[in-house]
């Protein structure tokens, strides 16, 4: 691996896939500076979070099916069912886990995920 | 306390052990301690008390007791595959097998037991095994099939011997159990408990010989077993007559694994076992032991629930608890061969004063005793006063002291409790041998979970009382699974979960919570009636559905549920529209989803029926791909391993070659399995293979509240195994019989017998019915047999809706039929012939790069994905993939 760039003050935004080819309640998989990035689309709201499920230790959480607990927006782990708020990434079903989010964009009408 | 990490070196890792590391972990101990575990087996822990279920269809796998990435934590670390050899308690470290040593600041043992081998001639012969860990159970199947083997015997007719009787059986040989002394589980039940428990063994086919010491096992001229002698255990019994057998099991009992702190020089017990005081201290402060190896409060606990408590004990005295072990209770119920057995507190009455209750049926073989105590002398004084002739409610009531029950158990552990004394017993005690089934005098006497006291221990295998259940529903769990979570109790044996479910339902209906049948929070509705709302008002998608009738935005419950409807009420294509965002990942990708987030791929094979050229197919296409190939239980082929990208290109080579989705990922009609029937068979009586293609192609792709499977036999003999299918027909000279309702999986069920001897049109309109009414009317997730149970009036209401429609219905279920059978399309086939669907199968949206954290390790000339100790840090995998 080579370091090429440290600190730069703005993130660098990757480009993800056109805003109109998601479809609202599921999510896709991007691949942000080496990273999984699991992007949801809710009505026209973003979210992105790691693609990596703690529990089954699999990369999947693109897969799940995006919804709400109480007035939480969340995806449910497609593996064993476990959820994750979409704005924070706090696992609902254990307060000890949680996943990392990522900021996400719509500019131009392509998606972008911020590489952090 | 210095700064200084200190090192605990855990030895055996076994149930006790792994339950050590576990609650260590938990309480945090990992800050400051490093946890060294050597574990002799060549596998981490695994639930040695379902061992027996590798016998009926688990895998190692299944068993697995650590989770994932479980030694990987910081400050745990385990050597496989290797045992602690020296304790050198003098330098204060061990020493392994494969010469790694440690220093120690202390040490635990949970060293366990080794099965006892009476010193009887011949017992090393080949085929002579032991039943204790996965090795001894494969190394026993390897060996009966290797060599095909005919009769096995097991020495020993306790609770170990039946269980590995039982599997001898599950082998397909002809089985004996010999037992030294006059009857079967002389540690646990009396003489004519065990009678009864022995009729039914028998019933099963198993010879029992009781009062039988074997004196030699014979030996061939290969080395194998060829035979055992005998010899009568009491000098006035008949000598037994010679056995030949060609597969030993020795379950005479068990003995501490003591050796090494034998060696080790700590104090041990005459009959072996290491002694600890109630610290689970050995005579060594920094030593202690743990489980079956340990010698605690004067006898060593063979089971795991004391186990428990005792690696809780250690957990809390290493973080300077107090915590202490003074005895635990040995009450066991199980379930051999299915028959309950359970045993329970003074099961012989040998407490001064105490006499038995026994109820003793030869025709239905139960058998139950009740040990009751002399009633307590003139507690309030009114013993001697008699006030009437009746001596109802006047005696005090006589103590449960302990008791057995064989061949029904149902009352086991409301009898636990009252021995325990927290629940009080009834007055009349015939009530606690024969329960009064509706309200009366005696039966609100205390028979139901509201009577337990408070401090009840509910789950032995981890010490969770009443109270602690009642506390979590109050603090809001509402199920099972949640009340499992948070206080643990029914993760051991799960003997306590009946008791558990019984018990949240009452504490939520105290709290006026209402039990409702909601299919999640969005919809305050069953499924059966969200299904027939979608139905009579024609709702054509879930977004319009959850507008009219719900809340929320939905989630992983619902929309997969409504999906379904839709799918079986129209014939889009499923992957259309909003219905795309409402499909399981399984559904989603039209194929299994497996662990490690690859899929899974199975080929519809009609009937079983394939042909060569399609087997050469599969073989080529799981070559070109990579894929793990299996043989199904529904007569087909299983491909594994296969990535998102993959699984178009793999639909066209199978497209192409002639075959179609199987629908294995979706709840729906998975497979009709035959026989070969009339055509080959020389019983057969009709051709069940064409009728079995003939049904699985008129209802492949059916959706429906959980999968269904089906099976055609040809005759009687039933080879396909159709009355354990959620429908079955087995042909006889005049035509056909329907079955259904039954059920394979977790609670296996017989199916009813729903029309006898009619043709094959009438199987047909029978079916479409019937299909049509369990997937209207069943809740998610519920399979035929449950549906069934709950249905009001059972198989009677049935037959009169599907048979006699006497609810009207039947043409509009035929309607519905024929609509499915009309729209039907292969959905594999609708998506490779459409770019923009194809599209849609990429790993990454936005790069062509495959996912390189599915790793593949070869075993048995197949691929498999990795466990997490074969792969890199899990740490490291979590920050994104590749470095
Ligand atoms: C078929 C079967 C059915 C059972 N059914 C029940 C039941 O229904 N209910 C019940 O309560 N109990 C049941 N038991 C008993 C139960 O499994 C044991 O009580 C429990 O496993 C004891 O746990 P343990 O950790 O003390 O010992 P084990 O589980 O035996 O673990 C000890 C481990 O330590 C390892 N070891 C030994 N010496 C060393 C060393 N020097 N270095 C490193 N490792 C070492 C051993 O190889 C072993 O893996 C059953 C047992 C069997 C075999
Ligand atoms: S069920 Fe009858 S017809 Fe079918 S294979 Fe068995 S014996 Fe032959």
């Amino acid at each position: 691996m080579t370091i090429t760039e440290t600190h730069a003050l703005a993130p660098t935004w990757v480009d993800v896939c056109p805003f109109d080819w998601l479809i609202s309640g599921r999510g896709v998989c991007a691949l942000v500076g080496g990273r999984q990035v699991a992007v949801f689309r809710v009505d026209d709201e973003l979210f992105a979070l790691s693609n990596f499920d703690p529990f089954s230790q699999s990369f999947v959480l693109s897969r799940g099916i995006a919804g709400s607990r109480g007035d939480r927006l969340k995806v449910a782990s497609p593996i064993f069912k476990q959820s994750f708020d979409l704005h924070t990434g706090a696992c609902l079903d254990d307060a000890t886990v949680s996943v990392a989010t990522y900021a996400a964009r719509v500019s131009d009408g392509q998606v972008q995920v911020a590489c952090p | 306390m210095s700064g200084r990490r200190r090192t605990l070196v855990v030895a055996g890792n076994g149930m006790v052990g792994h339950r050590l590391l576990e609650t260590l972990v938990e309480r945090g101990a990992t800050a400051e301690w490093d946890i060294v575990t050597f574990c002799e087996e060549p596998r981490v822990a695994y639930d040695r008390v379902a061992l027996s279920s590798l016998f009926a269809g688990a895998s190692p796998e299944d068993l697995e007791l650590v989770r994932p990435g479980f030694f990987e934590q910081v400050g745990l670390s385990v050597h496989v595959g290797d045992a602690v050899t020296t304790l050198d308690r003098e330098r204060g470290c061990v020493v392994s097998q494969r010469g790694v040593r440690v220093d120690y600041d202390a040490v635990v043992l949970a060293t366990g037991s080794v099965p006892f081998v009476p010193p009887v001639p011949g017992r090393d012969a080949r085929g002579c095994f032991v039943y204790r860990t996965v090795d001894d159970l494969e190394a026993i199947r390897d060996f009966a099939t290797a060599t095909g083997c005919r009769v096995g015997a097991v020495v020993g007719g306790g609770l170990l011997g039946l269980e590995a009787a039982n599997a001898l059986k599950s082998l397909g040989l002809e089985t004996h159990v010999v037992e030294f002394a006059p009857r079967l589980m002389p540690a646990q039940i009396d003489d004519r408990g065990s009678a009864a428990l022995r009729s039914r063994v028998e019933e099963l086919g198993v010879v029992v010989h009781t009062g039988t010491a074997t004196s030699e096992i014979v030996r061939g001229s290969d080395g194998r077993v060829k035979g055992m002698r005998f010899t009568a255990a009491s000098p006035q019994g008949a000598a037994p007559e010679d056995l030949s057998v060609d597969l030993v099991v020795f379950s005479a009992g068990i003995r501490p694994r003591d050796d090494l702190a034998r060696s080790a020089g700590l104090a041990m017990g005459e009959r072996g076992g290491v002694v600890v005081d109630e610290a689970c201290r050995t005579s060594d402060p920094a030593v202690y032991a743990i489980g079956e190896c340990a010698l605690a409060v004067g006898r060593l606990w063979g089971l795991v629930a004391p186990g428990y408590q005792m690696a809780a004990v250690v957990a809390d005295r290493i973080l300077g608890g107090d915590r202490s072990f003074t005895g635990s209770d040995l009450s066991t119920k199980l379930k051999l061969m299915g028959v309950d057995v359970a045993s329970f507190g003074d099961a012989f009455g040998t407490t001064p004063g105490a006499e038995a209750i026994t109820f003793d049926d030869p025709v239905t073989k139960v058998y139950k005793r009740v040990v009751v105590g002399p009633a307590p002398a003139a507690a309030d004084g009114r013993t001697s006063g008699r006030t009437s002739g009746r001596t109802s409610g006047t005696t005090s009531v006589r103590p449960v002291l302990g008791g057995i029950l064989v061949g029904d158990a149902t009352m086991y552990d409301t009898l636990v409790q009252m021995s325990r004394g927290a629940m009080p017993t009834p007055e009349r005690l015939e009530l606690l041998i024969f329960p009064a089934r509706t309200t009366g005098e005696g039966a609100g006497a205390g028979l139901g979970v509201g009577a337990l006291a408070g401090n009840a221990l509910i789950c032995s295998c981890n010490t969770v009382t009443k109270e602690q259940i009642c506390a979590a529903v109050a603090d809001g769990c509402t199920d099972v699974a949640g009340v499992k979570a948070c206080t643990r109790a029914g993760t051991g044996c799960g003997g306590c979960i009946p008791l558990v479910s019984g018990l949240v339902r009452h504490e939520l209906l105290a709290a006026g919570v209402e039990v409702r049948n909601d299919l999640c929070e969005h919809f305050a509705f069953s499924r059966q009636e969200l299904f027939d709302i979608v139905r009579a008002q024609r709702i054509g998608s879930f977004s319009e559905l959850l507008s009219a009738h719900g809340r929320g935005r939905g989630c992983e419950i619902c929309k997969p549920a409504v999906a379904s409807m839709l799918a079986t009420l129209g014939d889009a294509y499923i992957l259309d529209g909003e219905q795309a965002s409402l499909q399981d990942t399984n559904d989603h990708f039209l194929a299994n989803l497996q662990r490690d987030g690859t899929y899974s791929v199975v080929p519809r094979v009609p009937g079983g029926e394939i042909t060569p050229d399609q087997l050469i197919a599969i073989g080529h296409v799981a070559k070109d791909f990579g894929l793990y190939t299996k043989i199904t239980g529904g007569q087909r082929i299983d491909l594994f391993g296969a990535r998102v990208d993959q699984l178009p290109h793999i639909w066209q080579r199978l497209v192409d070659a002639g075959m179609e989705s199987g629908h294995a990922y979706g709840k729906a009609l998975r497979t009709v399995k035959s026989c070969v029937g009339r055509n080959w068979c020389r019983f057969g009586v009709q051709d069940s293979t064409a009728l079995a293609i003939d049904l699985e192609l008129r209802y492949r792709g059916l959706r429906s509240p959980h999968k269904v499977k089906a099976a055609v036999s040809g005759c009687s003999r039933e080879c396909a195994e159709a009355q354990s299918k959620d429908f079955g027909v087995i042909a006889t000279e005049q035509g056909w019989n329907l079955y259904v309702c039954g059920n394979g999986g977790l609670k296996p069920q017989h199916g009813v017998l729903l029309a006898s001897d009619i043709d094959r049109e009438t199987v047909i309109r029978y079916l479409d019915r019937f299909l049509m009414f369990y997937i209207r009317t069943a809740d998610r997730l519920e399979r035929t047999a449950t549906w069934l149970n709950k249905l009001d009036g059972g198989l009677d209401y049935l037959r009169r809706v599907v048979v006699d429609d006497c609810l009207g219905l039947c043409a509009e279920f035929e309607v519905d039929m024929a609509r499915h059978v009309a729209g039907y399309r292969c959905e594999w086939k609708a998506t490779i012939e459409d770019p923009e669907r194809m599209a849609r199968f990429r790993t990454f949206v936005n790069s062509d790069r495959t996912d390189d954290n599915v790793v593949f390790v070869t075993e048995r000339g197949q691929p498999r994905p990795a466990y997490a100790h074969e792969k890199p840090d899990p740490a490291l995998l979590a920050l994104g993939g590749t470095p």
